[in-house]
């Protein structure tokens, strides 16, 4: 129980140290960062067999962790050329457009809804403090536009479709699926994963500007409560100062989370093995893995904005 | 068959495959002729799926050689691998039938991506193939809607979809009733006749061996004890083929 306690709360240090260490470190620096981090981790969950060797069981761990980058190579690398090399499946694409992309929506309409609506009234409070309510609109559309609305997608959507994702490939694996659409010479990756990448690639964009405007509209409403004023002058207010640099690269970096988020579930679903205990594990470690690379590239993704962006 | 081997399209020499240290298949010769039908057979977990498996190149073996159509199986690329695949109907065990499309999707999903059928004709040659084992209606339904015997036998439409030369089958007969059991040993065995189909079907059961198998093949602790026809099986005095004749009789 103790040793539970104090993973969990290891876990969380390595993330949040990730993200300060983001701030101000390489990205190379980071990585090592975090490998260490994650093996330090691995190691403490299972301290193996062999206790008394705290060597051999974190130089395994570490082998199993460039084992699984090098997996992750190997399918980057057939996923690209079955999805480069016609003919391809546009109806399998479109109907995964659908599952992900329409079917989230009500979902990352309402967080991002929430987002909105939390931001407006906590910055209201600390905006009177310092006379500075007018700001407020452009305070929402700021920080919902730039930051709030691609990483509430990115990582609600982790959750949603990274679990979707690796469940249903994870259960379709384990019950030969795969193995039967390889027998009739047709090509997994081509049919299954390429299609679920590309569909998540193109919907977060798009899901993050329904985020983006229900969070806008929401924050909008919320100070409005307060003191009422019209949509059309939030918006006005709020847009005043905003240029493309502030509202397209950031919404552009979501075909990167969905990259992500896509390419970590399909690739634990089709690696599952183990019966429905395995889809179980590949469901939980396809939504901890592309939540977590989500939070690290976003911290990459942020500084490159910046320098790139100014 | 222009490419088989002096009119071996299945040759297998010397196969080994172990799973973590544990022995499977520990060198197994076979040579399958055109136009025969074996019938493999052995006790649960000897390995019989795996070997199915392995020459479709599902998996890998540990060593040995593995021809199919005159191609060596395990150094071929995916290209030429799945020119193979397309000449080989292959039912699985527990029918692996896709389960986010209805049985006629299912049927209709190597059609769809390997012939030049339009949608009508590729929809008659649908509702032909699962005719043919016996599905008339349910064409609607999910896998997880209909029976698994039925699903059985949806997966041994779509093995016969592409008009295989070659058949590799896991168990078509088992969890059916022995009418319907029957009814499929006839259509394995008409197939056999009317083109010369070259296959190896994994049963337990003897009695719908006979009526398609041409030789009976009898696997056990990774080799091949016997074999041969019936005939020739039931006149072995070997201790395990007499008990494993005898139960199944
Ligand atoms: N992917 C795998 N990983 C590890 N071991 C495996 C794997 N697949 C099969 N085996 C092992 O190989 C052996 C043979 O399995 P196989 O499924 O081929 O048996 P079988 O002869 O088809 O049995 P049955 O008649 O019950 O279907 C089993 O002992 C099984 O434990
Ligand atoms: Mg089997």
């Amino acid at each position: 129980m103790k040793r539970g306690v104090a993973v969990v709360m290891l876990i969380v240090l390595v993330i949040v140290a990730a993200i300060v260490g983001g701030g101000i470190a390489e990205p190379a620096q980071l990585s090592c960062f975090l490998i260490v981090a994650a093996a330090a981790s691995r190691a403490w969950i299972n301290p193996g067999r062999s206790s008394q060797a705290p060597y051999t069981s974190a130089k395994t761990v570490l082998i199993s962790f460039f084992e699984w980058f090098g997996e992750m190579a190997v399918f980057c690398g057939r996923l690209l050329q079955a999805a480069l090399v016609p003919p391809y499946e546009i109806r399998a694409l479109l109907r995964q457009c659908e599952s992900v992309g329409s079917r989230s929506l009500p979902l990352v309409a309402l967080a991002g809804a929430a987002t909105g609506a939390v931001l407006s009234l906590q910055t209201r409070d600390s905006l009177t403090r310092f006379g500075a309510q007018s700001f407020l609109p452009a305070v929402i559309v700021f920080s919902l536009i730039r930051e709030s609305g691609p990483i509430i997608t990115g990582l609600v959507m982790s959750g949603r479709v990274g679990a979707g994702i690796g469940a249903e490939l994870g259960s379709m694996k384990v019950t030969e699926q795969i193995d039967a659409m390889e027998a009739s010479a047709i090509n997994p990756y081509k049919y299954l994963a390429a299609t679920r990448v590309a569909a998540c690639v193109l919907m977060l964009p798009l899901l993050t500007l329904a985020a983006d405007f229900c969070g806008i509209l929401m924050g909008w409403f919320a100070s409005s409560l307060a003191d009422p004023v019209s949509l059309r002058l939030f918006l006005e207010n709020g847009f005043q100062n905003a240029s493309y640099n502030d509202f397209i690269p950031p919404t552009l970096k979501t075909t990167l989370f969905g990259l992500i988020i896509g390419v970590v579930a399909c690739f634990q679903g089709m690696r599952t093995t183990g019966g429905t205990a395995g889809v179980g594990r590949s469901t939980t470690s396809s939504v901890v893995l592309s939540s977590l690379f989500v939070i690290v590239a976003d911290v990459v993704l942020v500084r490159m904005i910046l320098v790139f962006f100014p | 068959m222009q490419d088989s081997v002096d009119g071996h399209p299945i040759v297998v020499k010397a196969l080994r495959k172990s799973f973590s240290g544990r022995t499977v298949l520990n060198g197994i010769d076979l040579q399958v002729e055109t136009g025969e039908t074996v019938a493999l057979l052995g006790r649960s977990g000897t390995g019989k799926s795996v070997f199915l498996k392995l020459l479709i190149g599902l998996q890998l073996p540990d060593s040995g050689s593995i021809r199919l159509c005159g191609r060596e199986i395990p150094a071929l690329g995916l290209n030429q691998l799945n020119e193979v695949r397309m000449r080989v109907g292959f039912l699985f065990q527990q029918a692996a039938l896709y389960d986010s499309l209805t049985v006629e999707e299912n049927v209709a999903f190597p059609l769809e991506r390997h012939t030049k059928l339009t949608a009508v004709e590729r929809e008659r040659r649908v509702k032909e193939l699962l005719a043919s084992v016996g599905m008339q209606q349910d064409l609607k339904k999910m896998p997880s809607q209909i029976s698994g015997g039925m699903q059985k036998r949806v997966g041994l439409a779509r093995a016969l979809a592409l008009d295989p030369e070659i058949l590799l089958f896991d168990e078509p007969t088992s969890g059916l009733d022995p009418i319907t059991a029957s009814e499929i040993a006839q259509l394995i065995r008409a197939l056999k006749e009317r083109r010369r189909l070259t296959a190896i079907v994994v049963t337990h059961d003897i009695h719908s061996a006979r009526t398609f198998a041409d030789r009976l093949v009898l696997m056990h602790d990774g080799n091949i004890v016997i074999e041969g026809t019936i005939e020739s099986l039931q006149n072995s005095r070997d201790e395990f083929v007499v008990r494993f004749l005898g139960e199944a009789a």
